[in-house]
């Protein structure tokens, strides 16, 4: 029985890798999402098999109120708020981990007392174990709070402070304090410190706060990333404490999914990992006041009207959007493939220019813009599309901002300097829908407004949107 | 000690399985990468349901402790397939 169990949890981890292989095309990714979910069900019923467990009361009770509450979720959240979700997510991945190694080691101190001293199907509380439930109690910890910052971050209800330096002291002394009591509890007879573990528990869960307190609002995509890879590697850890393959071989995937994707967001940024996390918003270490900012602009803007841009767009050919977080936020997805649809029927090629950190996670503005049903084809990532500009009639840019300064690939001197952009500015004629001149999250002024062949409209998107489409139809 | 290495094996192995596999999706689908992952996490709900299943090693607190446990993993699990799913059926339309 016991080889069986074992044998359901690697078909399960089988699925999930076939689930995950899925993933890589739109077509095959809904099929691989349920193959992961059998995945599920054959690991859950193989866990209800094992002989430790001889009551299912408290299981299925569990079973049903989280069911019901992921579901709630899953069925409510806006397609906006997917980072808050994901975030969450993560963050329940990082206490459920925590809570099974702690009941693990509560299981292990009862085990011990017992005149057999080892139960059946238990491994043995030896080093091997200590360690990796230090590890497993760690970053469950630090997944938990930390990921429920990043949720007050993303949501708006948390800012960015204005001085780090407490907080990288705090981080200093949690991580000391961590190493000790670490080593003490590996060294001696870990059974025997119960007390020890509660202190450490605290200390993480802190740990997790104030190691995400200070990153940056737009640093969230990548700290959203980091996070599930640690959601990931808690659930690993938790394998090695259980003895569970399964476990480790899934841990390890979702680790390397998240990890793969912090490489990915931090070049989209042109940041080191540690300058995210230890270097503070980039808007504090750059930024520029509101007179500079003013003064930049002071006299270079041209301003123009929707009629006007209905003209341009009606002798176009070639029409990209670019679109950015603050096109999502004024909700003007829809308005945008409304006006793409009546391009294309005017024969124009339209095509989307993404850049990897065009929403507030990976993979964020192509969900919104297929929520609109825009098709993925049009969706164009940054290195196909760059070329591309200099044959595009109109660029139009919807609530981007640093990802298309062209200080980042000019200036040496720009923070952002480095930085991969869209290179709109290349475009015949580029309109930039934006509310006002304020600066976006790299607190700095953009070149490509006051360009020669820059036009901007100033207004909501999802409104000006609406008013080119109306002014198209009049045409 | 022969244990702990071949569980590192395997974990070494599967990270290398999962960075092979995940480089190839494309970042159009980066987000039910993201929730899927999340997910498939959930895993853990197998140690949760073996502290809750009132087994003789088992006491109140654990019990409680892996009640817990199972409703957060079953969050994640029923969570993250359910919103994967409603987003990757935005990406099949058309």
């Amino acid at each position: 029985m016991h080889s069986f169990i074992n044998f359901a949890y690697l078909v399960a981890a089988v699925l999930f890798i076939y689930g995950i292989k899925g993933m890589t095309t739109p077509k095959t990714a809904v099929r691989g999402n349920q193959l992961s979910a059998i995945g599920m069900l054959i690991a859950v019923i193989a866990a209800l098999l094992e002989q430790n467990v001889v009551s299912y009361l408290y299981i299925i009770m569990g079973i049903l109120i989280g069911a019901a509450i992921g579901t709630f979720l899953a069925k409510k959240v806006q397609m906006t708020s997917m980072p808050e979700m994901v975030a969450a997510l993560n963050g329940f991945g990082g206490g459920a981990s925590l809570l099974v190694a702690s009941a693990n080691y509560l299981e292990m101190q009862k085990a011990a007392s017992m005149p057999m001293g080892v139960i059946m199907g238990m491994p043995e509380a030896n080093t091997q174990w200590a360690i990796a439930l230090i590890f497993s109690i760690l970053i469950g910890a630090i997944t938990l709070t930390g990921s429920f910052v990043a949720v007050g971050k993303l949501m708006g209800k948390l800012g960015d402070p204005s001085s780090i330096g407490m907080f990288k002291a705090i981080v200093k002394v949690c991580i000391v304090l961590l190493l000790a009591g670490a080593c003490y509890f590996v060294y001696t007879d870990p059974l025997q410190n119960t007390d020890l573990l509660i202190v450490m528990v605290v200390i993480c869960l802190l740990l997790g706060v104030a190691l995400v307190i200070p990153i940056g609002g737009a640093d969230m995509p990548v700290v959203i990333a980091l996070l599930n890879s640690y959601s990931g590697l808690a659930g690993s850890a938790t394998g090695f404490v259980l003895g569970n393959n399964g476990l480790i071989i899934t841990g390890s995937l979702v680790g390397a999914s998240g990890l793969i994707l912090t490489t990915i967001m931090c070049k989209a940024m042109n940041r080191s990992l540690t300058n995210v996390l230890f270097g503070g918003s980039m808007a504090a270490q750059a930024g520029v006041s509101k007179d500079e900012n003013d003064a930049f602009y002071e006299g270079k803007v041209k301003v123009t009207s929707a009629d006007e841009v209905a003209m341009l767009l009606d002798s176009a050919k070639k029409v990209v959007f670019v679109p950015g977080y603050g096109l999502a936020v004024a909700q003007a997805q829809h308005a945008t493939r409304e006006l793409a649809s009546m391009l294309q029927k005017h024969g124009i090629d339209v095509k989307y220019a993404i850049h990897p950190v065009a929403g507030r996670m990976p993979g964020h503005m192509n969900v919104l813009l297929a929520e609109a049903e825009v098709p993925y084809e049009q969706l164009v990532e940054m290195d196909a599309i760059n070329p591309e500009f200099a044959q595009t009639d109109v660029a139009i840019v919807l609530g981007a901002n640093d990802v298309t300064n062209p200080a980042a690939s000019k200036d040496p001197n720009s923070p952002i300097f480095g930085m991969p952009i869209l290179e709109v500015a290349n475009a015949k004629t580029v309109i930039v829908v934006k509310r006002g001149l304020s600066p976006g999250f790299a607190g700095i002024p953009n070149e490509l407004f006051i360009n020669e062949n820059s036009l901007m409209v100033h207004g909501d998107a999802k409104l000006v949107l609406q008013e080119i489409i109306g002014a198209m139809k009049d045409l | 000690m022969e244990m702990l290495m071949l569980t590192l094996t395997i974990f070494v192995l599967a990270i290398f399985v999962g960075v092979e596999v995940i480089n190839k999706v494309p970042p159009t689908l980066h987000t039910p990468l993201m929730s899927g992952t999340n997910a498939i996490s959930g895993i853990v709900v197998v140690g949760a349901i073996i502290s809750s299943g009132g087994g003789e090693q088992t006491d109140g607190l654990s019990t409680f402790l892996g009640v817990l446990a199972i409703i957060l993993a079953c969050i994640n699990i029923f969570g993250g397939f359910t919103v994967t799913d409603r987003m990757l059926h935005m990406f099949k339309k058309k």
